[in-house]
């Protein structure tokens, strides 16, 4: 037991006392969850940033002046003026997200479209940034909604618009003769029903009295379910990902100290005293295990401290999720100082297996908006309980209770790492 | 004291060693010697425990030595070839972390970590890092940490390699020093005249095999034997016995 606290008392000391890399180690997490945080919402209660687009009016009329001035009401939208060609050329260099050209004509053909199907639709053309797909969804569905209530304030407005809309549409089902003789009349009742609304929308717009315009029929609402009532943090996600990380990555030092200890000697120094192999590698795990609790303790410590991350679930399920992944991060360098042959190599290669579980954990996306099959591949992936773990502690707000299975996997993790190391483990030099 | 009895060790179709044995008797320092690739770091490290023979036995004090802990291993010191220390431990702190391997502690580990420090002259730099050491002091510490439990045998694996002549002198000092106060001490290099200098009893090994084991007085006067034209050296007797021809190593 005194060797085995000798050996862990080295590591620790030799670990620590290199301020200048446990600096660079706890602040580098911190930054780049900070940064992904920010990306990904910053500080809850903040607006997200608004979709900078430009909107190109060929038309100039008063349906699409409307349109235009509807959108650069619209707090989504960060609405730009430019011409049609240096619109087109601000998307090509990424300078806005999407251009949106309003034909000629669109103000009179719009209204028109509306009741008579087989009227030709004006085209509304969109010059989207490619690498911007979620933008454009986005952008359709917005302008959607603008052009709706304003074409429509047009054609049920008391302008002169809308009553050439009236004796247009009259006179085209009149004419028409693919509309059969009921539907003529019930659309030429409709329309007269139009024609009085708006004859009196008109002597009551004169009076003061409210305008009818056709609106969007419902309204939406945000509630973000995370615990109670508190806004979702994104810096939460963030550290949670960026912290399992980098402390994997301590996990990768560990192994390759162990690698250039047998280079230089130590290990064999080490073998030749009267301790057991067990006690020997066990040390390395308890050392790393510590390290990287520690370390992870401090990231979170930030990430309260700083960006508002709050532990909502439970402290104990956090912190044995923390000392879950500390053993597993510890079992995961004991496996590389396993296999690895060489420092050099050995560092690459892990770095590599680092980043494949990072990104398959969550840690860098969150799981959900991988394909199903990933999704559930994952679960054999151990930063993912890691990060569901973590996430669960914190903004999801779960009890002691949601911590155990992530802490049961990663420790079946961790005790099937440390058995194929020990069987790997190369004693001889 | 030190008995190795009839090791062998193959790795795959190569026999590293071939039925070596050794005996070193208290106050003794018994030379090792042989070309690249002779069988010496593998017989090392059998001796030490850190690679178990195919075949064969170590003892120390009667004692069987085994790969894990045990009481043989506490009498043993091990110094290897390269300079095995924590760089960024001060030297009492590197002393300390391996005299409580060994199981000392409290006040006599504070007494031994004092004498060992004092025996190879690193008294005043007991709190600097190796780090910020020459090659002869990084050295002479490496030998004071497989000296801090205070073995009975100590096995030396090529110690002085890129040492200064001063460094080198103060080592050999320390070692007659540790064999006047009666331990067994393994020593093997490739300098011949230092085992000239420090060897009692010289063991030659060439393809994992003793090839030659006697006093040094003995060996040397094999180079009075017309085989030997170059007169009677350590140098001369090896090249006799091993040959002249280069060596790479396994």
């Amino acid at each position: 037991m005194k060797a085995l606290l000798a050996l862990v008392r080295t590591d620790l000391r030799l670990y620590f006392s290199n301020r200048r890399a446990l600096v660079i180690s706890l602040v580098a997490p911190i930054l780049i969850a900070g940064f992904f945080g920010a990306t990904l919402g910053g500080n809850p209660g903040k607006r997200p940033a608004r979709i900078p687009i430009a909107v190109v009016d060929l038309d100039k009329s008063e349906v699409t002046k409307a349109i235009v001035a509807s959108m650069r009401k619209d707090d989504n939208f960060d609405l730009r003026d430019f011409e049609l060609a240096p619109a087109v050329e601000q998307v090509r260099a990424g300078k806005i997200r999407a251009a949106v050209v309003l034909p000629k004509g669109f103000g009179e053909e719009a209204p028109r479209a509306l009741f008579r199907p087989n009227a030709a639709k004006p085209e509304i053309e969109i010059h989207v940034d490619p690498s911007q797909a979620v933008t454009m969804a986005l952008v359709k569905g917005l302008l959607a909604q603008h052009v709706m209530e304003e074409v429509a304030r047009s054609a049920f407005g008391g302008g002169a618009i809308g009553m050439k809309f009236l004796a247009d549409a009259k006179a085209a089902i009149e004419k028409s003769a693919e509309l059969a003789p009921e539907t003529k009349k019930d659309l030429a009742e409709l329309l007269d029903r139009v024609e009085r609304l708006r004859s009196r929308q008109s002597s009551g717009e004169a009076s003061g009295g409210t305008g009818f315009s056709l609106k969007m029929p419902f309204q939406t609402k945000e509630r973000e379910v995370t615990s109670g009532d508190r806004k979702y943090n994104p810096y939460a996600h963030s550290f949670a990902g960026m912290g399992v990380q980098f402390i994997l990555f301590s996990g990768i030092d560990l192994g390759v100290a162990v690698l250039l200890m047998r280079r230089m000697g130590l290990w064999k120094r080490l073998r030749a005293a009267p301790v057991s192999r067990r006690l020997l590698l066990g040390s390395r795990v308890l050392s790393g295990m510590i390290v990287a609790t520690a370390m992870m303790l401090g990231i979170y410590a930030a990430g309260i401290a700083i960006f508002g991350v709050r532990v909502d679930g439970s402290w104990p399920g956090l912190l044995l999720v923390i000392a879950a992944f500390g053993f597993l991060t510890s079992s995961f360098g004991l496996l590389i100082a396993s296999v690895g042959r060489t420092p050099e190599a050995t560092r690459g290669i892990a770095i590599l297996a680092t980043l494949l579980l990072v990104m398959l954990g969550g840690a860098w996306v969150p799981t959900f908006i991988f394909p199903e099959w990933l999704q559930s591949a994952t679960l054999f992936v151990p930063t993912r309980w890691a990060v569901d773990g973590l996430e669960a502690m914190t903004w999801r707000g779960q009890g002691l209770e949601t911590a155990l299975p992530a802490v049961a996997a990663m420790l079946t993790f961790s005790v099937a790492f440390t058995a194929i190391a020990v069987a790997c483990f190369r004693w001889e030099e | 004291m030190l008995e190795a009895t009839d090791l062998w060790k193959s790795y795959g179709e190569t026999a590293a060693v071939a039925g070596i044995s050794l005996r070193v008797e208290p106050g003794q320092i018994v030379g090792l010697l042989g070309p690249n690739g002779a069988g010496k770091t593998t017989t090392v490290s059998m001796i030490t425990g850190l690679t178990a023979p195919d075949r064969g036995s170590v003892h120390i004090d009667g004692m069987a030595l085994g790969e894990t802990a045990n009481e043989a291993k506490r009498r043993l010191g091990l110094v290897p070839q390269e300079i095995a220390l924590y760089e960024e431990l001060g030297a009492g702190a590197n002393l300390r972390l391996m005299g409580a391997l060994y199981g000392i502690e409290g006040s006599l580990l504070d007494e031994r970590v004092d004498a060992v420090l004092a025996l190879v002259g690193l008294t005043d730099r007991a709190g600097d890092k190796p780090a910020k050491f020459s090659g002869g002091m990084k050295r002479r510490l490496n030998i004071a940490c497989a000296l801090v439990h205070d073995p009975d045998v100590l096995l030396l694996d090529e110690p002085t390699v890129g040492v200064d002549p001063q460094s080198r002198n103060a080592i050999f000092e320390n070692l007659e020093s540790l064999r006047d106060r009666g331990k067994a001490l393994v020593y093997t290099t490739h300098y011949m005249e230092e085992a000239e200098r420090l060897c009692d009893y010289i063991v030659i090994v060439d393809h994992g095999k003793v090839v030659a084991s006697d006093t040094r007085e003995n060996l040397l006067k094999l180079g009075t034997a017309p085989a030997v034209p170059k007169g009677p050296s350590l140098e001369s007797v090896f090249l006799q016995l091993t040959g002249s021809a280069l060596r790479d190593g396994r």
